[in-house]
């Protein structure tokens, strides 16, 4: 559940931005003109929750769900520092109460549910407010028949939470069962990096799943594994492109082609979905 | 730590007795999943296999009667001498492991059985060959399918419990602890690794994560502990069999007697945390 050191985050510096791959720097409206892909090595940067939302919903059209939900310190936890100040910190930081972000939306005009994770928010972790959020978010989507459309960014449970972190697990695809019920379709995107408890529960739980390339995913990380086994790990170990290979993922897509891409799958999707609403139960 | 210092000192006496509780559930004399299902379930018939091409010894599946009630088993499987160690993989599974499990699920479903899980891992084996044939997704696949399960469903936390490996088997109607026994979001090693950089500072890290039987008691993720004899399981495997037999019978007996609903497992799983009102 450690999260990948392989990808550092961009750099702003004045009105430029650093790949944080191959270190060029870019004017930053041009960065933001290709949606945080580095224009010269392709390299998919981390970008903020509210920056996914900005680039996949239509303009105009998100409209948040639950914005003051923020969870507390169950544990009164200490590792380096308080938790709380850890939690207070962030909050401050990505204004965010926690590490997602969850609302109604359009994608090409298609109405969807939409979360998004902020792996800026303490690794994007799976805290109790996180998993809550989500879970909401997963049922209103059930509800108002809306496909679900998750873009995880996370190293996986919040050690700070305990047990609490782990049982998020649970509750996210107890949730996951209702959109099951309901028939409606649920979208996994894997961004960098969806490891530890967030691959093992929800993320792989798509009807279709999507990852970015290169996109670090697994359920124990690279640094954990060669301390406990001295393996020697294979070339492209964890990404998007390696499990694609091994049929777990459906499609890496480029950040680039991200919105049409989805565009295109809620046009079957979604409209199956709005069939079975017209449709006696 | 300065021993002067009196706040230091309660904070080593706490990760001191959080230490103890982990070396205890992992004492090499423990008795493991099928030392205990022999002895607390009658006529155990081992099954094998995912039907998808593997057969992982870190977990024992199979069929057994309690009370006179036929059961459906899971249970998470250590070794104790060397080689069965190699093969039991020190309990941690391989995807193949959790889609037996799944298997197991289907079967029990299909048969109207009551499942009882026997849970002891340090963890899902965090392996190379684990992460290519997809242990996020056998593990998530195996979650959906305990919450999906159509009949009841009993865990008992043996030893250890530890992380996402655990939870593929834990997400049942009722859910026992051992007196000694640990359920963690990750062990002790690898939660210091995260939040110390420093495997070793374990003790302080179990301190903190507060993994002792008793929490999860009072945090309603366990819904009984069950005592074990003086000084622990390893003392004595009939006496703890002997303990832990009745609380199985009574609560399955509870189980099957009340009208039951897969869907108040889902429940209980989805409003745990109670921190939120819906």
């Amino acid at each position: 559940m450690a999260i990948s050191p392989a990808y550092a985050r961009p750099r702003t510096v004045d009105s430029g931005f650093t790949c944080g791959a191959c270190q060029r720097t870019f004017p930053m409206a041009q960065a933001a003109g290709s949606l945080y892909v580095c224009p010269a090595c392709e390299h998919h940067s981390r970008i903020s929750a509210h920056e996914r939302v900005r680039q996949l919903a239509d303009k105009g059209t998100f409209q948040e769900w639950d914005p003051d939900l923020a969870g507390s310190d169950r544990l009164g936890f200490v590792d380096t520092r308080a938790y709380v100040d850890r939690l207070a910190e962030a909050r401050q930081r990505q204004q965010l109460p926690d590490a997602i972000l969850t609302g109604a939306a359009s994608i090409c005009g298609h109405p969807v549910g939409l979360a998004s994770f902020d792996f800026g928010f303490l690794g994007g972790s799976l805290s109790t407010a996180v998993g809550e959020r989500l879970a909401r978010a997963i049922e209103r989507s059930a509800v108002e028949l809306r496909p679900f459309v998750c873009v995880t960014s996370s190293g996986g449970a919040r050690m700070q939470e305990g047990v609490f972190s782990l049982m998020q697990m649970a509750k996210s695809v107890a949730a996951l069962h209702q959109l099951a019920e309901a028939h409606v379709p649920f979208i996994s995107i894997l961004a960098d990096p969806t490891m530890g408890g967030s691959i093992a529960s929800f993320a792989a739980l798509g009807d279709v799943i999507l990852a970015e390339p290169k996109a670090m995913i697994g359920f124990t990380g690279a640094r954990v594994i060669t301390q406990a086994t001295y393996e020697q790990l294979p070339a492209g170990f964890q990404t998007s492109e390696f499990h694609h290979a091994r049929g777990l993922i459906d499609q890496v897509v480029d950040r680039r082609q991200l919105r049409e891409v989805l565009g295109r799958l809620l046009a079957v999707l979604g409209a199956s979905t709005a069939e079975d609403a017209g449709r006696p139960a | 730590m300065n021993s002067t210092d009196p706040v230091g000192a309660a904070a080593g006496d706490a990760a001191q007795a959080a230490w103890a509780h982990v070396e205890v559930s992992r004492h090499p004399d423990r008795p493991y999943s099928l030392d205990l299902v022999q002895r607390c379930l009658d006529d155990f018939i081992e099954l094998h296999g995912d039907r998808q091409g593997g057969d992982d010894a870190a977990v024992v599946i199979g069929l057994a009667r309690l009370g006179g009630q036929p059961l459906a088993v899971v249970a998470n499987q250590k070794g104790r001498t060397l080689e069965e160690r190699g093969k039991r993989n020190f309990g941690m599974a391989h995807p193949e492991g959790y889609r037996k499990a799944q298997r197991l699920f289907t079967l029990a479903g299909r048969l109207k059985l009551p499942v009882v899980s026997f849970i002891d891992t340090p963890g899902a084996y965090p392996g190379v060959a684990a992460e290519e044939r997809g242990q996020a997704w056998a593990i998530a696949q195996t979650l959906e399918a305990q919450l999906a399960l159509p009949t009841p469903y009993l865990a008992v936390v043996i030893g250890e419990g530890g992380s996402g490996g655990a939870l593929a088997t834990l997400l049942a109607d009722s859910v026992l602890v051992l007196e000694h026994a640990f359920l963690s979001v990750a062990s002790p090693e690898a939660a210091a690794a995260i939040l110390f950089r420093d495997a070793g500072r374990k003790q302080q890290a179990a301190a903190a994560l507060r993994l002792e039987a008793a929490n999860l008691l009072e945090w309603g993720i366990a819904d009984e502990i069950v005592p074990e004899p003086p000084g622990g399981a390893h003392t004595d495997w009939d006496e703890t069999a002997r303990l832990l037999r009745p609380r199985l019978e009574a609560r399955l007996l509870e189980l099957t007697s009340r009208g039951f609903d897969p869907a108040r497992r889902r429940e209980r799983y989805r409003r745990l945390d109670g921190l939120f009102s819906a």
